[in-house]
């Protein structure tokens, strides 16, 4: 099985800091891979690597066959559609808005189309339009098409992110932490909405802490700590290598307290 | 059950007219009759003298006779009174609910500080002109008290209910028939305005447009009337185009006002081109008047002048494209190095070029370099427009009403600032001005969706500039010369204040603003020496009260107050219908129990 994303050895280093370090990774399509690792270990800079936002400073990605630039909009073109760690929406545009600026990518109408407002303008903004509302409708934002995503509830703007996302109709799905700040409550519905998605045959690869929602989900996780692949495998096997527990929590004095304080801080 | 028994009891006093924070509600009932004869006092005042010598205002010296102005005031004394009074005639059937369509107390307030505000400012126009209080006869100081009285007397009064008069179910020709009698206000106003020539008179007559708009939002005639506009979008363009169209009729073939109006058109015109770069895609560019300058040289170096300096001169349609086309390259150059910094970076950047720019077309005089623009001299002497046999120096005959030289070219940059509307509003409404948006709300965002950030930046700036050399180029055949003193940065700048004082990324806004900053300062002439000063000022002022502009986007609006109670209150049902299920949790069992 040939791989959908395939980042080979990518390394990236701010000066003297290397924040990720030789990663390489695969994600097969329709697969759901997971991105864990404590606070700084570059899980983000990888994804910024992958997206285009930064340039590595060596090593390569690959995605259905082809090299990504490094050029966000390229990557985007390709099939490749993020959400961001703090919620980065057009906070003065609409939910659908927001929405039908994902299409971008996958219209053409130039400024001479919509300046005349010939056949195709027309054409691409009802489809536009129905494609956005869609969307909005399958992440559950249906009703509130219009309002201004700054003033939507915190776990709606994270949906509208998603459904933004969803727009561009990408292959691959890159999530940073979609459950952060959520509520139990939120994060079941989130947790449910990334299943239905996975559902339509997008590949997905998520960053996130919230163990229970990334062992329930994940096909495979992997582990990053200062910056390097610590493991990668089936989340049973993550989920009880020693050296995981040890980089989230700290070495065990002895054993036993430390699978208890892993319980503790999963409740 | 007996829960709901004393909600029911509850209910009517709930509702009551007194919301918390109101002291003075239990004065309400003598306030009112205070509030009247204040209001009688109003009414009495213009049939007074309010000046001793009849060259202050419209002369307003004689008994028994008012003069336009002093009508004016009878008109708000009587908007004062109706206000004060409807309560008492409009009583709500019995066994209904009252419909409660106008917020009269509201209106009373408005009209009574207005009133107060109105004669305030003509009082001080007639001390002022004719040399101290002693000017002042005994109307102006009868309306001033009974405006005073009325203002104290009216805050004693409730606030009231909120005016329901846009939920109104009116039928559509009601519609169309109010946008077109407001339209037609506008109109009148517009021209009785610039027909004053005395400034005192000019600046009391816009206090009472000020108050009257202020007045009819209160009480919410206003609200009645955007409603009626949004559902007639057409229709309301239409009549602002034909009132438009009207105006130079209602100017007897005077130039005077026409060429301030000229004036007007092409800064609008302009500044709309600018609203595409700050509004939209929120670039500020603080040199773009080069680009009106581009376009205007390039049309004087193409005309049949005698002083041209190239010796070719196509027909304007074909110079018009021209000049645009000039402007825009000037914007692709200026635009493909310099997009690459934003915010202030970009600002002062642009601001250099627009200097830049001036000094260049100093230089361009044969001397320093090829002779192009002549220098300072700048190119004079550009011969009138001839299109289709109509030539535009000449005067014209049409309907009967004498129509001049700068009546002619209102008429073409009309159609030039319908085109560049058009396309300002078709951009808007397409996947371009969505990305153009998307870039002014989160750059890196709208670039991780596949927005084309560097293109569409530089799409708006040499499009804003092609539109602004499209003016330039009427503009050379106004003006009749060009020279480079004409483009400096102050009025990079105006533009930029007119489409903040509008309302950035609208296209009501941005005209009403361009038209103010352009108007004022034509009108009054006297304080020319303080313009800078008032701008500042109005500026500041503006950024406190009202930051998002005077006809803001409704988007801006909301961006600004957010935590605003009344606003609140608007988009409140919506958000309310989405958080609580999104709240929806444990307790809601327990209130449904308690229901049952």
């Amino acid at each position: 099985m040939t791989a959908l994303l395939s980042a080979r050895d990518v390394t990236m280093k701010f000066g003297g800091l290397t924040a990720v370090n030789q990663v390489s990774l695969d994600v097969a399509p329709g697969e759901i891979v997971g991105l864990i690792g404590p606070n700084g270990a570059g899980k983000t800079t990888f994804f910024n690597c992958l997206t285009g936002m930064y340039q590595p400073t060596s090593g390569e990605v690959e995605f259905d066959g082809q090299l990504l630039p490094p050029k966000p909009r390229r990557v985007a073109m390709a099939g490749v559609a993020r959400t961001f760690q703090n919620i980065r929406l057009f906070q003065n545009m609409t939910a659908l808005e927001n929405v039908m600026v994902g299409r971008y990518a996958r219209t053409g109408t130039n400024a001479i189309d919509a300046v005349f407002r010939l056949p195709r303008h027309r054409r691409e903004e009802t489809e536009t339009r129905r494609i956005a509302e869609e969307w909005l409708d399958f992440v559950g934002l249906g009703e509130a098409a219009d309002l201004l995503s700054r003033n939507m509830p915190y776990g709606d703007q994270r949906r509208l992110e998603i459904a933004r996302a969803l727009a561009l109709e990408p292959k691959l799905l890159l999530l940073d932490e979609p459950t952060a700040g959520m509520n139990p409550q939120e994060t079941r519905e989130a947790e449910e909405l990334i299943t239905r998605i996975r559902g339509l045959g997008m590949a997905i690869l998520v960053i996130e802490h919230d163990m229970r929602f990334i062992f329930s989900l994940c096909d495979r996780v992997a582990c990053l700590v200062r910056g390097a692949v610590l493991i990668d495998g089936a989340p049973e096997t993550v989920q009880n290598d020693p050296r995981v527990i040890e980089a989230y929590i700290g070495t065990p004095v002895d054993v036993a307290p430390s699978a208890d304080g892993e319980g503790d801080s999963d409740a | 059950m007996n829960d709901t028994g004393s909600l029911v009891t509850l209910a009517p006093d709930s509702s009551g007219p007194a919301p918390t924070g109101e002291r003075w509600i239990r004065f309400a009932k003598p306030a009112r009759w205070i509030a009247i004869a204040g209001a009688v006092g109003v009414l009495a005042a213009p049939f007074m003298a309010w000046a001793y010598r009849p060259d202050a205002l419209d002369d307003v010296s004689f008994w028994g006779e008012p003069s336009p102005l002093q009508w004016f005031a009878f008109a708000l004394g009587l908007l004062l009174l109706g206000c004060l009074v409807a309560p008492f005639v409009i009583k709500p059937r019995p066994g209904r609910r009252p419909r409660r369509l106008l917020a009269f107390n509201r209106g009373a307030k408005a009209a009574a500080s207005g009133s107060l505000v109105y004669f305030a400012v003509a009082s001080a126009a007639i001390v002022l002109e004719l040399g101290g209080l002693v000017a002042l006869e005994p109307g102006a100081w009868a309306g001033l008290a009974g405006a005073l009285v009325a203002t104290v007397a009216t805050r004693a009064l409730p606030e009231g209910h909120d005016p329901r008069l846009q939920f109104l179910n009116t039928p559509a020709w009601g519609q169309i028939l109010g946008i077109v009698g407001a339209v037609a206000l506008v109109l009148f106003a517009a021209a009785y305005g610039l027909g004053q020539d005395g400034a005192s008179t000019f600046v009391t007559f816009g206090v009472l447009c000020g108050v009257g708009v202020y007045v009819a939002a209160r009480v919410g005639v206003m609200g009645w009337l955007s409603a009626a506009a949004a559902r007639n979008r057409r229709a309301l363009v239409l009549a602002a185009f034909a009132v438009a169209f009207l105006f130079p009729m209602t100017q007897d073939g005077s130039d005077a006002n026409m060429s301030i109006a000229v004036g007007v058109l092409i800064f609008a015109a302009t500044a709309m081109g600018l609203n595409i770069v700050v509004g939209l895609a929120g670039l500020l560019d603080l040199g773009y008047i080069a680009f009106l300058g581009a376009g205007a040289f390039t049309a004087a170096i193409l005309s049949r002048s005698a002083f041209a300096t190239l010796g070719w001169s196509p027909p304007f349609p074909v110079v018009v494209l021209i000049s645009g086309t000039v402007a825009a390259i000037l914007g692709l150059i200026i635009g493909s190095p310099t997009l690459r910094v934003s915010g202030d970076y970009l600002a002062i950047v642009t601001l250099a070029f627009g200097e830049i720019f001036r000094i260049t077309m100093n230089n361009l005089d044969g001397v320093d370099g090829p002779n192009l623009t002549r220098g300072s001299n700048g190119i004079p002497a550009i011969p009138d427009l001839e299109l289709f046999g109509f030539d535009f120096g000449e005067s014209h005959m049409i309907l009967g009403v004498q129509i001049g030289r700068f009546a002619n070219y209102y008429w073409l940059m009309l159609l030039v600032l319908a085109l560049i509307i058009l396309v300002f509003t078709n951009l808007n409404h397409s996947r371009i001005g969505r990305g153009w948006v998307a870039i002014r709300e989160d750059e890196r965002a709208a670039e991780a969706m596949g927005v084309n950030v560097f293109g569409l930046k530089l799409l708006a700036f040499a499009g804003g500039a092609f539109l602004a050399g499209i003016a330039g180029a009427v503009k050379a055949h106004v003006d009749v010369s060009v020279t480079p003193d004409q483009y400096i940065f102050m009025e990079s700048a105006f533009l930029v204040a007119g489409i903040v004082l509008g309302g950035m990324g609208t296209v009501g806004g941005v005209l009403i603003g361009a038209s103010i900053l352009k108007l004022l300062p034509e009108k009054l002439r006297f304080f020319e020496d303080y313009r800078l000063l008032m701008f500042g000022v109005l500026l500041v002022v503006m950024m406190r009260f009202r930051p998002e502009g005077l006809m803001p986007d409704e988007r801006r609006q909301l961006e600004f107050h957010a935590d605003d109670d009344e606003l609140a209150e608007e988009i409140g049902e919506n958000i309310e219908a989405h958080v609580i299920p999104s709240l929806a949790g444990a307790p809601e069992p327990d209130l449904k129990g308690d229901d049952a």
